[in-house]
Parts: structure tokens; C-alpha cells; sequence
């Protein structure tokens, strides 16, 4: 039990610190740690955990708390909430009190307009891996590719694209 | 005196517990995005921070590794209240949607064997992908036309995406390159 909430915590601690571009960027390794490389669940219970995050109210980083509650129970979730928000936490804190003295410096203007194509890059990468598992059928993938739609074409609000989605899903079009 | 201005503006430091109860209220009322709440939280409604503070703290937490209100959460509670300000507001702001993601989690574990809820949480994922496919093209968008980026970003998603290579080898090596491009590329252009 506790190698696995070592494991567990070694591999969120590594994601905490790579999350340049925010949480959606390190999903394709969170993915690949917990199903390729560790077994812990299969692809559709990493996208059923991503969407049920994403159903949830506050940051959205909380599929790290729902993997390690499904992986190792309350212990797994707390490992992985203070693995994940800990050290980019304590870094956070770190680098407040030296703020003041690089944030105009060229360099950093230069290093965060480097690392936007990479976190275009890991999200696209997020998308279509979250996208490739969910949508198992057809009328799946029709209501991914209609909810990307209405996001990007009207201004309605996400909770109401992922209600619309599940009540589309319960209607169970050409599901087994 | 614009800064006495500014000064009287503003409410008082907020103590470790108003940290903890407006972090705790962003928690529970952020859906889809806490950032926007996050802001008329901060300067509207509490007016712990200026419009300018809130945005030089926000660069900040954009410019570091982490959620970007998970990194707010921290900057503002050690700068009001240290250490203990700090734990107070990241505390605040994840505890309530701790519960309830466990809570949604208990529940797909335990329906998943009945069909209904089995499609509901199928249909729920389906339409979940759509949505970050989306936050994927709205982030693209700044990068069009920019053929550097565009074909680092093209690598970045065929290692990851299509070969899986693990993330810290393939990101340090492309951000490497990337912050490398960047860097000629401004020195070249014009000032």
C-alpha cells in the first residue's frame, strides 16, 4: 500500500513542477502514468475522471484528487492533493519574494513567450487523447464534436454543454 | 496621491480566516473557470487587491508551473497573512470541490453497473472532451501565423499525443528549442 502512495506521489510531485500552461497541459503523462504505465485503471475510467472534475465546481486540477482517491482511497487522494499542489505551491511562494526584481528583465518575457507553442501543444495533445478514449462510438463523438462547437461558437456556459451531453448520453443513442 | 488614493480604496488585510472563507467561496461557486470569479472576488466585492495587483500577481502565477488559481491562492495569502495566510486560502479553495469530486466519484463507482448511469457518464465524458478540444483551438488561436510556433507546437503533440514519449524529457528538450527560437527571433525583429 504505501509503495503505491510513494508511486503515487513521485509521479504528481514531477507533475506539479511540469504544469507550465496550467493543469489541462500534463493530462497525456498523468494518462500514461496511471494506465499505461501503472495499470491503475483503464482509458474510459481516466476520461470518466477527467469529465467528472470537470462537472465539479473550483480549480481544474481536481481529477489528481479523484485518480488518487480511485487508486489508493483517502490516502491516495491526500497523497496526490499535496504531491500536486505542494511543491508548485511552495515555488509559488519562493518566487513571490524575487518577482518585483525579473518580472520586467527580457528573459522572462522571452521564456514564457517560448513555452505558449509547447503548452498549445500539450493541450491539443489532452484533447485528442481525452477524446480518443471517451468516444467509443459515433453519436459519443458527435457530442464531443457538438459541444466543441457551442463552446466556440456561442458563449453559453460549460456546466450546461456537459448536462447537455450526459442527458444526451442517458437517451443512450446506439450504445450498447 | 494617487497611492493614498489607491490605499483608501482598499479594504484592510484580510485576516487568516477571510482568506480561508473567500478562497472556500471561489471553491464552491467556480464552475467551468474560477479565474473571472476569482477576480471580482478579489478586487470588486473584498477589494483585498488593486486591478493592477491582481494583474502583476496573476503574470506571476501564469509564468510558474501549477493551476494558475491554485498559484493565486498562495501569493495572496502569504502576502496578507505569511505562511498561515497561505495554507488558509489554498485549504479554503480546494476543500469544498475535494468533497465533491470524491462525492461524484463514489457515485460513478457505485451506478456504474446500471446502464443509465453507465450512458449518462459516457455521454458527460464525450461532452467534456468537446470542451477542451475547444480550450485546445482558443489556445491555438494567438499562434496562428507564427510558423516556429505552429511546428513546435506540431512536435510537442506527435511526441506526446502519437509517440507517448514520457513529458520531462520531451518538454525540456522542446522548450529548450522553443525559448532558443523565441530568443533569436526577438533579438532580430525590431525593437
Amino acid at each position: 500500500m504505501s509503495a503505491v502512495l510513494l508511486s503515487l506521489a513521485a509521479i504528481f510531485a514531477e507533475l506539479s513542477l511540469l504544469a507550465f500552461g496550467g493543469g489541462n497541459t500534463i493530462l497525456p503523462e498523468m494518462q500514461r502514468q496511471v494506465v499505461d504505465v501503472h495499470h491503475w485503471m483503464d482509458g474510459r475510467d481516466f476520461s470518466a475522471m477527467y469529465a467528472l472534475a470537470q462537472a465539479a465546481p473550483g480549480p481544474n486540477m481536481m481529477i489528481v484528487t479523484l485518480v488518487g482517491w480511485h487508486v489508493a482511497g483517502w490516502p491516495g487522494a491526500i497523497a496526490t492533493s499535496l504531491a500536486t499542489f505542494g511543491p508548485s505551491s511552495v515555488l509559488t511562494a519562493l518566487v513571490t519574494r524575487v518577482w518585483q526584481r525579473f518580472k520586467d528583465r527580457p528573459w522572462r518575457r522571452i521564456v514564457q513567450a517560448g513555452l505558449v507553442p509547447i503548452t498549445v501543444g500539450l493541450v491539443a495533445s489532452s484533447a485528442a487523447l481525452i477524446a480518443r478514449t471517451a468516444d467509443g462510438d459515433w453519436t459519443l463523438a458527435a457530442i464531443t464534436a457538438a459541444g466543441a462547437a457551442t463552446m466556440l461558437t456561442t458563449r453559453i456556459h460549460p456546466l450546461w454543454v456537459l448536462a447537455a451531453g450526459a442527458l444526451a448520453g442517458l437517451a443512450g443513442f446506439g450504445q450498447p | 496621491m494617487d497611492s493614498i488614493a489607491a490605499r483608501d480604496e482598499l479594504a484592510p488585510a484580510p485576516t487568516v480566516g477571510a482568506l480561508f472563507g473567500g478562497f472556500l467561496t471561489l471553491g464552491l461557486t467556480g464552475f467551468g473557470g474560477v479565474l473571472p470569479l476569482a477576480r471580482r472576488l478579489i478586487v470588486e466585492d473584498r477589494r483585498w487587491l488593486s486591478a493592477a495587483e491582481f494583474t502583476e500577481l496573476l503574470g506571476l502565477c501564469q509564468f510558474l508551473p501549477g493551476g494558475n488559481i491554485i498559484n493565486l491562492s498562495v501569493a495572496i495569502g502569504l502576502r496578507f497573512r505569511g505562511v498561515a495566510g497561505a495554507l488558509a486560502a489554498l485549504i479554503g479553495l480546494i476543500a469544498a470541490p475535494t468533497a465533491i469530486v470524491i462525492l461524484l466519484g463514489l457515485v460513478y463507482e457505485r451506478f456504474s453497473g446500471d446502464a443509465h448511469v453507465r450512458h449518462a457518464f459516457a455521454g458527460l465524458a464525450a461532452a467534456a472532451a468537446g470542451l477542451l478540444i475547444a480550450m485546445a483551438v482558443r489556445i491555438a488561436l494567438p499562434i496562428r501565423g507564427n510558423a516556429a510556433a505552429i511546428a513546435i507546437a506540431a512536435l510537442c503533440f506527435v511526441g506526446i499525443a502519437v509517440l507517448r514519449l514520457p513529458l520531462l524529457p520531451t518538454m525540456a528538450t522542446l522548450a529548450a528549442l522553443s525559448i532558443g527560437v523565441t530568443w533569436l527571433t526577438t533579438r532580430r525583429g525590431p525593437r
